[in-house]
């Protein structure tokens, strides 16, 4: 019995030339650029960097040339990511747009949507966020009190989104909302809205997280109007669409590689005199994140056949998140942090950064219970 | 894209272009002969005995040929997918030492030697220094010692490499030339030294191949015991949530509660990762890739340290006792995992490699793991 299927992503020399092209690229953008900075990765923005993302061809990457994509394979796509992730580039500003919001609008937006929204996304122009989460509504995204109701040209729309990231520098949200029937019909009458973030009647407050930073928001709705053009794919088949940009957002490489910039660190500070405990302690953590990248690029393959790795998705992010969350306590249990010593001052730096943000790698993008229910679902267990 | 249903359909798994025609056959055959073979078998093995029908079947169906190369009497299937077998020989706990035989041919044949029928084994499994050759007359004098060699005692030939002046040897030994002191693994199964101090002749003994010394075949070995691993963690899967919808407590079966439900999906993780290992190792093996080899066997073994655990406790008391069979897999796993190099001996390879590589260097040397033509 088979309870999910890994395929070897072929390697692919196409895709090397590209990584070499990356790479060069950021050495040059990161050059001055400090690891516990860096250590951001996905959650640092810059829009600048973006742009020069999409100059290169980098965002949109497997979207058809019509809509300014590339028509490349998920494989290179995915070496793109990889190589942004693994150094700590500031992606956070084209992220969710080229991980989920593109590929959805390509499969359920209108022609309109499309046209307008996707060449700009791929330019590096315009952002994105996530319209999911409320206040009563996280992991149980079914319990959706946000209303869209039908009126005339379009939609009246009432309620709350919270946790949006970068919701105060994006264009768009992806807004997944209730157009008809109650909190009881649950998956039933839910649809999704391409949101213009300046339509009068929005207010986006930033929320700060513990460490005091702020990158997500609570976003207001209070009788905006939002025009008919605006519903994206059908009106009711919401629940379809929005679990369908989960296995985007759950499938990539960003789901293992947050600590990595801090582990990069914990190497230069070992390398000189590693003790044995320390270089097995190493060890261990590069057969993690091989077979995680193995595991990964196989859902990046599955992608790219056009399959649905919900399932897959789901144990790769499960997987990763307990490396990404060990390293900072792999990196106290081996060097003596001297806040004091030019040697490890900058480890420390990037250590408290990673310390503070890890407890959210278990619950962006689906809560640990959230995935591991998943995947009891896939066992046969509910 | 397709709905999203689990698991795939066989006809989608067949539409993705992973294996070849060959390969599919010769897992099939695999299933249904070691598919067919009874716990009472099983349990014989784990007393220390044989079972002389499944060796037959293996030997009948060209099993410990299939990393040989058609010329010298193979399938002419990619060693990445005759790997498969051992999968299947893990999966259902297999009697018999087929990765060992597999193996021990494939040096044979590469050494220059032809491929036997007979069951065979290789040593040494640990160190470089067990095996010494001399010349002596018109031959050659072996010495030396071998502990935790695989089914030695039921094997006909051991395939042994020795050192000569600093340089390896392939011999191979008639298993009766060796004293042999019965041991057992810790999953009951032969795992005996071998004392030897014996005369070959010229024909016995042949200059290893260039990339094969005692560092190559431990890891050759690692690799194979990576994908039986990752066949017997999908078995221990299987019998637990299969146990898990059975069995019914405080009125409903406890694969019902959620507590349960997540231990299995973090046993499901474990071996997804186990077979991701598995895939790495397969590929590996040819090119006998020792980094991309010592990731797969210490990722696998942390795999059965944190899977097997899971297992026993969703079985409770009754996956405690010899009786039941989960024991056949765990027993193994916990075996298998400290066979061919443990998680620490091929942690520290890879670490010093790493930390050899240095901060910058660290991402591009995860990369160059499945890279093409991978310069090591």
């Amino acid at each position: 019995m088979t309870y999910f299927t890994f395929p070897n992503a072929p390697p692919l020399p196409e895709a090397e030339k590209l990584r070499g092209e990356v790479r060069a690229f950021l050495a040059e953008e990161l050059r001055n650029v400090p690891a516990h900075v860096r250590a951001a990765s996905w959650s640092g923005f810059d829009a600048q960097f973006s742009r020069r993302m999409g100059e290169r061809g980098w965002i949109g990457m497997t979207w058809p040339k019509q809509y300014g994509g590339h028509e490349r394979s998920s494989l290179e796509r995915y070496v793109v990511l990889e190589e942004m992730l693994a150094v700590g580039a500031p992606v956070a500003a084209h992220w969710i747009a080229d991980r989920q919001s593109g590929p959805l609008l390509l499969r359920f937006g209108t022609e309109e949507q499309r046209q307008n929204v996707l060449p700009k996304i791929a330019a590096g122009e315009l952002f994105c966020c996530i319209g999911m989460s409320e206040p009563d509504s996280g992991s149980d995204l079914a319990a959706v009190r946000t209303r869209a109701e039908p009126v005339d040209g379009g939609f009246r729309v009432n309620g709350t989104k919270l946790w949006t990231t970068y919701g105060h520098r994006a264009h768009y949200m992806l807004l997944f909302c209730r157009t008809s029937g109650g909190p009881a019909d649950r998956h039933k009458g839910t649809s999704q809205l391409l949101v213009d973030l300046t339509l009068p009647g929005i207010t986006i407050r930033p929320i700060a997280d513990l460490s005091g930073a702020k990158h997500f928001n609570e976003v207001v709705f209070e009788n905006v109007f939002v025009p008919g053009s605006a519903l994206i794919g059908e009106e009711g088949n919401g629940w379809h669409q929005v679990t369908s940009e989960l296995a985007y957002e759950r499938s990539g490489p960003e789901r293992f590689l947050s600590s990595f910039v801090l582990f990069a660190e914990l190497i230069r500070v070992l390398q000189r005199n590693p003790s044995d405990h320390a270089t097995i302690a190493v060890g261990r953590l590069i057969s993690h994140f091989v077979v995680l990248r193995q595991l990964s690029r196989g859902v990046a393959w599955l992608l790219q056949n056009g399959e649905n790795p919900a399932l897959e998705a789901a144990v790769v992010k499960d997987l990763g998140a307990l490396v990404e969350q060990e390293i900072p306590d792999v990196v106290r249990s081996l060097v003596e942090i001297d806040p004091d010593s030019e040697q490890t001052r900058e480890l420390a730096r990037t250590l408290h950064y990673i310390v503070q943000a890890a407890p959210s790698f278990s619950l962006r993008g689906g809560t640990r219970e959230i995935l591991r229910g998943i995947i009891a679902r896939g066992l046969g267990l509910r | 894209m397709s709905a999203g249903h689990w698991p795939m359909p066989a006809e989608e798994v067949m539409r993705l272009p992973y294996r070849s025609e060959t390969a599919a056959l010769l897992s099939e055959s695999a299933t249904r002969l070691f598919g067919a073979v009874n716990d009472g078998e099983l349990r014989k093995a784990e007393l220390g005995g044989w079972s002389e029908t499944s060796w037959r079947e293996v030997a009948e169906a060209g099993f410990p040929l299939a990393f040989v190369s058609e010329a010298g009497g193979g399938f002419g299937v990619a060693p990445a997918e005759a790997i498969e077998l051992v999968r299947i020989a893990g999966y259902h706990a297999a009697p018999v030492p087929l990765a060992e035989a597999m193996l021990a041919n494939r040096l044979l044949t590469e050494a220059g030697f032809a491929p036997v029928d007979r069951p065979a084994t290789i040593a040494p499994v640990t160190g470089c220094t067990a095996f010494s050759l001399q010349r002596e007359g018109a031959g050659w004098r072996i010495r030396g010692r071998a502990v935790g060699v695989p089914w030695a005692r039921h094997a006909g030939t051991i395939v042994a490499l020795a050192d000569h002046d600093g340089s390896p040897f392939v011999v191979a030994l008639n298993r009766t030339i060796a004293e042999l002191e019965q041991r057992a693994s810790l999953a009951g199964v032969p795992s005996d030294a071998l004392t030897i101090d014996a005369l070959l002749s010229n024909d016995d003994v042949r200059p290893a191949p260039t990339r094969w010394n005692c560092e190559t075949l431990r890891a050759a070995g690692a690799a194979l015991r990576v994908a039986e691993m990752a066949g017997a963690l999908e078995r221990v899967l299987e019998l637990t949530v299969t146990y898990a919808n059975e069995r019914v407590q405080f009125g409903k079966p406890i694969g019902k509660q959620q507590a349960v439900q997540q231990s299995l999906a973090v046993l499901a993780g474990q071996v997804a990762a186990c077979g991701g290992a598995a895939a790495i190792a397969g590929a590996a093996f040819d090119g006998l890739d020792i980094p991309s080899i010592a990731a797969a066997k210490a990722r696998a073994g942390e795999a059965v340290s944190v899977a097997a655990p899971i297992a026993h406790q969703v079985h409770g008391a009754i996956g405690f006792t010899e009786e039941h069979r989960l024991h056949f897999f765990t027993r193994r796993l916990w075996a298998w995992r400290d066979e061919f190099g443990s998680e620490r001996h091929w942690s520290a390879i890879l670490g010093g490699q790493a930390l050899a590589a240095g901060a910058e260097g660290l991402w591009p040397f995860v990369t160059a793991f499945g890279a093409p033509q991978e310069a090591r």
